[in-house]
């Protein structure tokens, strides 16, 4: 691991024998984990005992994919570490759309998952499942635990992994006997020797990058999820106010930047305004930060921005010059690069080229049939994004009623939209719209739905009402699958 | 064109599932992969090869990297490498025809490791295109078994980067 990485091991552990399921919940406590989702199993009934004496806030799902996606949510809305447990074979097997919905929008979540004995592991046990075998490809990374020296440890690394660099899912499989099992940590010291953090970016690249930025006529600045997982929305800001640039935003980087503000192009791609296209297509220069170039965003990716040069700021290299070229890489935390952006650049007026945004503004908004005697969808959410003074927490599902939301309630602030973007998973929106409520138990939070995503994972009320919790459902019910017609 | 990869990995279980199985989910093709200890008990070394243009094989060397038990990785493409198979041939020799075999065996330098009535098993080891024409001029006695071990490599002292 590298020297710069932030080292969360915390002080040396009292050296009092403690149970594995102990060593787990101590783990927990240890990084400030105050709530917990999971579904009871016979594998891990020594950990819930554990959790049950410990303070941690401890909600049951009605299924552990609805835990999963409420961990997530609970992530997504907080901006802290998600977690999750589940018992062996069915329980684990049942995270997996959780586990890669979360991996697709690089979601920090820790999951932890029984296992069988390890005497009876590989032996088609009765609930037995190759946990780690299943998940490895929609993780960040897993590993199952066999010698209970090794159990503080590993929670510890996957806490750090799954929050650092390009965040995203860990999975932990511990198998039931290892909780039985008594150990004496001393201190923890993470094992890492194949990760590394990027974060500051290369200075001779961010000062081209600068350079580029000065003497282009023609600049847009698209924000993805990244820049809402690195918290770097002010730093976002800032650099489009002192460089004076237009600002589009992925479905994932919705709410990066205020979008009642003039410099908002809205979310691009083929689902998004036309004026952010436009701009897009016409401009000389695009500085993505945090986004990948999805093909939902890129459409034909060697016909995507084609006059303009590129400037790409990720913190994992392998999304560089991926899909698009980039002429400007820059690997490090969206955070500190667009600090140190924001710093070497110059205000430049650009009137020819807001002139054209603006009236590509006025004459190619994204617009419905008003005069419809019926409700439109797209009226609703207008309708509730006026009352609620573009202040809601809002998650959904996917399909129609998730791109309406993108395109007509206007997002103000980071972690407001909690959507499934790249893996887009119906059933996402009321799981999601618990986590988020429990991680922000002031805020109004309301799951925008359609129909079908609705009834996947609608059980998921009586999780609601059995925690009192105040969330809203809106479902936009036209009585088929929208998105799979149009 | 041929890139033969090296990745330092730790010496865990899973890990060689792993990186099979980020080639498969990502549409790469594998043409060999040898993974052994090395000097340090930890770590074992995958020597990889993959066809490809630059392009593919960049990505390759980045989702590589991106996991977590990989350690360090390395393209040798454009440098200055040794570059080794290893192969056992049991090859249809009549006991008349073994001088022959044995002729051929001398100018590969490789070695007769087993022989009965009908067969001459040989130890060939060497560079990829010597293996494949030494398959070629014992083709004509009749192949009965081939088993390679695919690519190891390491960069000549002195000329790599590191």
């Amino acid at each position: 691991m590298q020297t710069d990485s932030p080292s969360p091991a915390g002080p040396a552990e009292d050296s009092i024998p403690k149970t594995g399921a102990q060593i787990i919940v101590d783990a927990l406590l240890a990084h400030g984990v105050d709530t917990v989702f999971g579904y009871i199993g016979a594998s891990v009934l020594p950990l819930f005992d554990r959790l049950y004496e410990s303070p941690i806030r401890f909600i049951v799902p009605c299924h552990e994919q609805g835990g999963a996606h409420m961990a997530d949510a609970y992530a997504r809305a907080s901006g802290r570490v998600g977690v999750v447990v589940a018992t062996s074979g069915p329980g684990a097997c049942n995270l997996v759309t959780g586990l890669a919905t979360a991996m697709m929008d690089s979601i920090p979540l820790v999951a932890i998952t029984g296992q069988v004995r390890t005497d009876l592991i590989g032996g088609d046990a009765f609930q037995e499942a190759p946990t780690t075998g299943i998940t490895r490809a929609v993780t960040k990374h897993n590993s199952i635990v066999t010698d209970i020296r090794d159990l503080a440890r590993t929670i510890y690394e996957a806490f750090h992994l799954a929050s650092t660099g390009r965040p995203g899912p860990v999975l932990i499989d511990v198998p039931a006997d290892i909780e039985f099992q008594k150990h004496a940590d001393g201190p923890i010291r993470l094992n890492l020797p194949g990760y590394k953090i990027p974060k500051n970016g290369h200075a001779k690249q961010i000062g081209q990058a600068a350079d580029a930025i000065n003497r282009s006529e023609r600049p847009v600045l698209l924000a993805g999820g990244g820049v809402i997982t690195a918290n770097a929305s002010e730093e976002l800001r800032e650099l489009a106010s002192k460089a004076n640039l237009p600002v589009a935003m992925t479905l994932m980087g919705l709410g990066s930047f205020d979008q009642r503000r003039p410099e908002s192009l809205d979310m691009p791609g083929m689902h998004g305004t036309p004026y952010a296209n436009f701009a897009i297509q016409e401009c000389d220069l695009l500085i993505a930060v945090g986004a990948r170039f999805d093909d939902r965003v890129t459409g034909k990716a060697e016909a995507f921005a084609p006059k303009a040069k590129i400037i790409h700021i990720d913190i994992d290299p392998s999304n560089i010059s991926k899909t698009v070229p980039a002429d400007i890489p820059i690997v490090g935390d969206a955070k500190v690069v667009l600090a140190a952006l924001a710093g070497c650049v110059e205000y430049r007026e650009r009137p020819a080229w807001f002139a054209r945004i603006a009236e590509w503004k006025r004459r190619h908004t994204v617009d419905y049939d008003r005069s419809a005697p019926t409700i439109k969808p797209q009226h609703v959410i207008e309708e509730l994004c006026r009352r609620t003074e573009g202040e809601a927490v809002i998650t959904t599902g996917v399909g129609q009623h998730q791109m309406f939301c993108a395109q007509f309630y206007k997002f103000r602030h980071p972690r407001q939209l909690i959507t499934s973007g790249g893996l887009g998973t119906m059933g996402f929106g009321l799981p999601a719209a618990i986590g988020a409520q429990i991680a922000r138990p002031d805020a109004l939070v309301v799951d925008i739905d359609g129909d079908h995503s609705f009834n996947m994972t609608m059980a998921e009320l009586s999780t609601a009402v059995q925690n009192e919790l105040p969330i809203k459902v809106c479902i936009l019910s036209n009585g088929y699958m929208g998105m799979v017609r149009q | 064109m041929k890139h033969i990869i090296s990745a330092l990995v730790e010496n865990k279980p899973g890990v060689l599932a792993h990186v099979a199985g980020m080639f498969a989910a990502r549409g790469f093709n594998i043409d060999s992969l040898v993974v052994g200890r090395t000097e340090d008990p930890n770590l074992s070394r995958m020597t990889i090869v993959v066809i490809g243009d630059d392009h593919i094989v960049e990505q390759v060397r980045k989702q590589l990297a991106r996991i977590i038990p990989v350690v360090k990785v390395q393209d040798f493409a454009g440098r200055a490498v040794v570059a080794r198979d290893l192969m056992l041939v049991s090859i249809a020799v009549p006991p008349e025809k073994r001088p022959e075999i044995f002729a051929l065996v001398e100018m590969f330098r490789g070695h007769v490791v087993d022989i009965s009535q009908k067969t001459v098993m040989v130890e060939v080891s060497g560079p990829e295109t010597k293996i494949e024409a030494f398959i070629d001029v014992c083709r004509p006695y009749g192949i009965k078994n081939v088993a390679r071990t695919g690519t190891i490599a390491m960069p000549r002292q002195g000329t790599s980067e590191d």
